[in-house]
């Protein structure tokens, strides 16, 4: 017991002195996870419009699939990202596997089809009640499109929080593309993954303290956006 | 904030040319194997409104979606002017529907989507968009988000959007059925305005009191059919057919 306060004291003195390792581990993750999602925002966010406007064969598979994959496990996402991006696999001549950017790639996988689903969602909602007045004004389909990412942006601040909330916290994808090189690619799923089993407590349980926080500070986020959207109606 | 003394363009002064006369010929709609609008034929020609009446379920609202081109007849065509609607043609038109529908976005964000969508240039928006609501009487809420506004001020904001337009036709769908004596009255000025100004007004109502008010001739719909059509004075001075004098004497039209 006496070990793991003497971790806590160690892992409250990391943070509140800045610590260079832990900073250099958590500034990594969230450029990887924010440019992660922003790329998979702008995806999802197309993905999801069009699924919910256009009318197409295979349309409803689609959106099936997409939503399904919304529960992709992390390590799946890694896998399909290693093989892509190994020696032998079709992308293996870029060489980025055991890079940030191949984090990137993998954290996008997994994200784009939580965005993009929330964004059919809410798009398909928002359509139900717009259809015929807009089909009245005369909008275009990507006129159509691009009024319901608008009116849909409240819901779509929540999609993409959740997006960087599943990204920031996964650690499957990002240890078998990055491969938890130190300096290079360990993020703070991985540092704390590696660190827990050398026994190195205190750096784990101060990268845990910042996540945790991290996730905190997420949800909060969407409940505030939700309050704000219904103070404004546009909910 | 606008001078509303100062001359304006378009909006105010403008004379809408409506295609007409309307002719609808042999007029039929059929959806889940039910025929909605059955040999349906009538013809409207007068530049003032025209209320369609009758009791639920007699095709009012499909017959008013059928002229805006919202749905597509099964059977029959509609003419405006001798031409089908096309494009250009239906750019000509707008419509305010039963419940408001309005954007999640400020007042005059909501009349400037719809300019923005019928192409009308952003410098030029601004300005349609204060004439719009100095006429709906909302220039106070401009920066308002439009869905707390209430259920009167809501639906005169989808009758400015509608106007902002400048169309030549004009549909409502029971524009008035849930709102009170002072919002309703608001609304019927605007039509009447409207009808000033030359644009041709079609409205569905179940309110007997708005289609006298209103109306310079009333179609009265029941199963599907057109079962009378004439002159508002007639109708309500000398009704012929069974149905709509069982209608307006409140009584129950089956």
């Amino acid at each position: 017991m006496t070990d793991f306060i003497d971790a806590f004291r160690t892992a409250l003195g990391l943070i509140v002195t800045l610590d260079p390792d832990l900073f250099e581990i958590l500034i990594l993750s969230i450029k990887v996870s924010l440019t992660a999602v922003v790329v998979a925002s702008l995806l999802g966010f197309a993905i999801g419009g069009a699924l919910a406007v256009y009318r197409f064969p295979g349309r409803t598979a689609i959106s099936a699939v997409l939503s399904a994959l919304m529960g992709l496990p992390p390590v799946v996402a890694g896998l399909i990202v290693y093989l892509l991006l190994s020696n032998v696999g079709p992308l293996g001549v870029l060489q980025l596997l055991y890079t940030p950017t191949a984090m990137i790639i993998a954290q996008v996988v997994l994200v784009t089809p939580i965005i993009g689903a929330l964004t059919r969602q809410a798009c398909q909602d928002l359509l139900e009640e717009y259809d015929e007045q807009l089909r009245s004004l005369g909008a275009s389909s990507s006129a159509i499109v691009v009024t319901l990412l608008w009116d849909g942006r409240y819901r779509l601040i929540t999609a993409v929080l959740a997006g960087f909330g599943r990204a920031i916290a996964e650690v499957g994808a990002v240890m078998i593309v990055g491969g938890n090189i130190d300096h290079v690619t360990r993020t703070m799923t991985t540092a704390i993954a590696l660190e827990t089993s050398k026994g190195n407590i205190a750096l784990a349980l101060a990268l845990g303290i910042v996540l945790l926080t991290i996730a905190l500070a997420v949800n909060a986020s969407l409940i505030w956006v939700q309050r704000l959207a219904n103070r404004l109606a546009y909910a | 904030m606008l001078d509303p003394t100062s001359p304006l363009e378009g909006a105010g002064d403008r004379l809408a040319s409506p295609p007409l006369p309307v002719e609808l010929k042999g007029l039929g709609y059929e959806t889940g194997g039910k025929r909605v609008i059955n040999a349906l034929d009538a013809t409207i020609e007068t530049r003032r409104i025209t209320a369609i009446m009758g009791p639920n379920g007699a095709g009012k609202s499909i017959l008013l979606r059928l002229m805006h081109g919202l749905i597509a007849p099964t059977k029959g065509e509609i003419l405006w002017a001798g031409r089908q609607l096309d494009r250009p043609m239906a750019h000509r038109q707008a419509m305010v529907f039963q419940r408001p529908v309005l954007l999640r976005r400020s007042v005059a964000a909501n009349v400037s989507h719809a300019l923005g969508v019928r192409g009308v240039e952003r410098d030029k928006r601004a300005i349609c968009v204060g004439e719009a609501l100095r006429l709906a009487g909302l220039e106070g809420h401009a920066s308002t988000p439009a869905r707390v506004l209430s259920g009167g001020e809501q639906q005169r904001l989808c009758l400015a959007r509608a106007l902002s337009l400048e169309p030549d036709v004009l549909f409502l769908d029971e524009p008035t059925s849930s709102l009170d004596p002072a919002s309703t009255l608001a609304i019927e000025r605007l039509l009447l305005d409207a009808q000033r100004r030359g644009i041709k007004v079609i409205l569905v109502t179940h309110d007997v009191g708005q289609a006298r008010r209103l109306a310079d001739d009333v179609m009265f719909l029941h199963h599907g059919r057109v079962i009378e059509h004439q002159e508002a004075e007639s109708f309500f001075g000398d009704t012929q057919s069974e149905g709509a004098r069982a209608f307006l004497s409140g009584g129950l039209v089956l």
